[in-house]
């Protein structure tokens, strides 16, 4: 399963992708291994452009054939843009989780304290957490 | 986590080498899907999957008072199923709850097969055992003689023909014949869970592997799959066929599930439940099962409330849902309050905490093109 190194993770199974300049907004979007424990995804509930959001709350959904899961928000923050590609072909959250299928653009104000690194989360899912 | 560790079928080696996402699915490691759920609905119905069903229960039921201890145990009425022929029914408790349903298979005058539920194989075996006491015939767990791999889709026939030494075309619907598939002794029956045309091969353990094999070579140019149980589910949703543990179970009787036609009220003897169910019968069950069509992309989930749309007042429960992959909108199954059960009217569900509308709707929801068989004929 493909963990890139590079990335923050959140214990929810996303992944951050947060700019040098830590002005500019991070990339939000679910790891491969929540895409394959999720099935084949057929829609995607984002919040609005603008919205609030606080780490550990729920902001969205994501729907599979199988099952729903929510959407829990990584980081305290402003969402910036969201992925409207989503809205026609979900199915880029199974085919390319850390590319194409990016979920939401957020400019932090708050980072929790508890994301992991690449390390720190492949021995999260090595386990069987989350599963 | 489990704690107490999964059986596994014959087949797992098979799945592990096809990449399959495994799921514990009451008490056994079976694959959940391989390529992708989507993708294994469609080949379903557009060609052909290859499941293994190793973990259902097959129990042998024989000897000369066998027909008579089915007559006792079942709702239906086994001594009337011919010999190479099958049915659907269920076993009841007393109070005409649902124990499970089941398939039955009488193989020659004095034998039957029982295929039960995974998760319920234990239960009937043991209910089977008492209700057969002192009726000359004998309840075997015949669970680990079998293997059992379904071969369903438009392309099952084309891929089994070439392989087969039974002639294909005459085996009718919901029969069954011993027989051999590339050699190998097989028991194979014409039923299916899917809403498609179908098989069911009985196997030897040992000879699963290879079969599963040569039949996955043979289907690939019909574009046969290998299909695991989260695609079955979402096939059997589609074809309005229900499922023990969601739209059966205890609680309700055959009645509330729209299959009064199981029970035979005609049978000479008495049978387990057959005063309950008489009872309901007659003054009418109080929630029936309905098909649900969602109008919003959300899917009605299982344990959803039904409410009404005016006053919010709950109507009854979702017991199965999900996103249609064949028809593209979210269909669920709910018991509701029998007033509220007529197609076309408009009701809406809780689903985590917004109300979404939804239309109740004939069942099945899909049939498949010229399908001229009974839609709620399942295999489990």
């Amino acid at each position: 399963m493909s963990i890139p190194d590079g990335l923050r993770y959140s214990t929810d199974h996303e992944w951050l992708a947060i700019a040098e300049d830590e002005t500019s907004p991070a990339t939000v979007g679910v790891t491969a291994f929540a895409a394959d424990a999720l099935g084949d995804v057929v829609f995607v509930e984002l919040p609005e452009v603008g919205a609030s959001l606080t780490a550990g709350e729920t902001c969205g959904e994501i729907e599979s054939t199988k099952s729903v899961s929510d959407l829990v928000a990584p980081v305290t923050g402003e969402v910036v843009e969201r992925n409207e590609a989503l809205a026609e072909t979900p199915e880029l959250i199974n085919s390319d989780p850390y590319d194409k299928g990016w979920l939401l653009r957020v400019r932090i104000t708050s980072l929790p304290p508890d994301l992991l690194d690449a390390e720190a989360y492949r021995a999260l899912t090595d386990t069987g957490a989350g599963s | 986590m489990t704690t107490i560790e999964a059986q596994r079928t014959p087949l797992h080696a098979e799945h592990e080498a096809l990449g399959a996402t495994f799921t514990d699915f009451a008490g056994w490691r079976m694959p959940l899907r391989y390529s992708g759920d989507l993708a294994e609905h469609h080949a379903v119905r557009t060609a052909a999957g290859l499941f293994d069903l190793s973990h259902m229960g097959e129990i042998r039921v024989v000897g000369p008072g066998a027909a008579d201890a089915l007559d006792r145990a079942l709702v239906g009425d086994a001594s009337g199923i011919g010999v190479g022929r099958a049915r659907y029914t269920m076993i009841c408790a007393a109070d005409g709850g649902i124990m499970d349903d089941l398939i039955v298979y009488r193989l020659a005058e004095q034998e039957y097969l029982v295929v039960a539920n995974a998760a319920n194989a234990p239960l009937v075996t043991t209910e089977l055992t008492e209700r057969a006491a002192g009726r000359r015939a004998e309840v075997i767990d015949a669970a680990a003689e079998y293997a059992l791999i379904a071969v369903q889709g438009p392309a099952a026939a084309a891929t089994l023909a070439p392989l087969c030494a039974a002639d294909l075309p005459a085996l009718r619907y919901y029969a069954s014949q011993a027989t051999t598939v590339a050699g190998r002794p097989v028991l194979l029956a014409r039923t299916g869970y899917t809403g498609e045309e179908g098989f069911e091969l009985f196997v030897a353990p040992d000879d699963a592997p290879s079969l599963w094999t040569v039949l996955l070579e043979a289907g690939a140019a019909h574009g046969l799959v290998p299909t695991g149980l989260a695609c079955r589910d979402t096939l059997r949703l589609e074809a309005g066929m229900p499922l023990h543990g969601h739209e059966l179970s205890a609680a309700v009787t055959p009645f509330h599930a729209g299959l009064g036609r199981v029970v035979r009220f005609d049978k000479p003897d008495d049978f387990v439940g057959r005063a309950a169910l008489s009872a309901v019968s007659v003054s009418g069950p109080g929630q029936v099962l309905v098909g649900l069509v969602g109008e919003s992309r959300r899917a009605p989930r299982h344990g959803y409330p039904v409410l009404d749309p005016e006053t919010g007042a709950t109507l009854g429960t979702i017991t199965s849902g999900a996103p249609s992959p064949t028809l593209g909108h979210p269909i669920a199954m709910a018991y509701v309050l029998p007033d509220h059960a007529t197609p076309g009217t408009r009701l809406a569900v809780d689903i985590r905490g917004r109300h979404e509308p939804v239309t109740v709707a004939e069942l099945p929801f899909y049939r498949r093109p010229s399908s001229s068989s009974p839609a709620t004929a399942k295999a489990g």
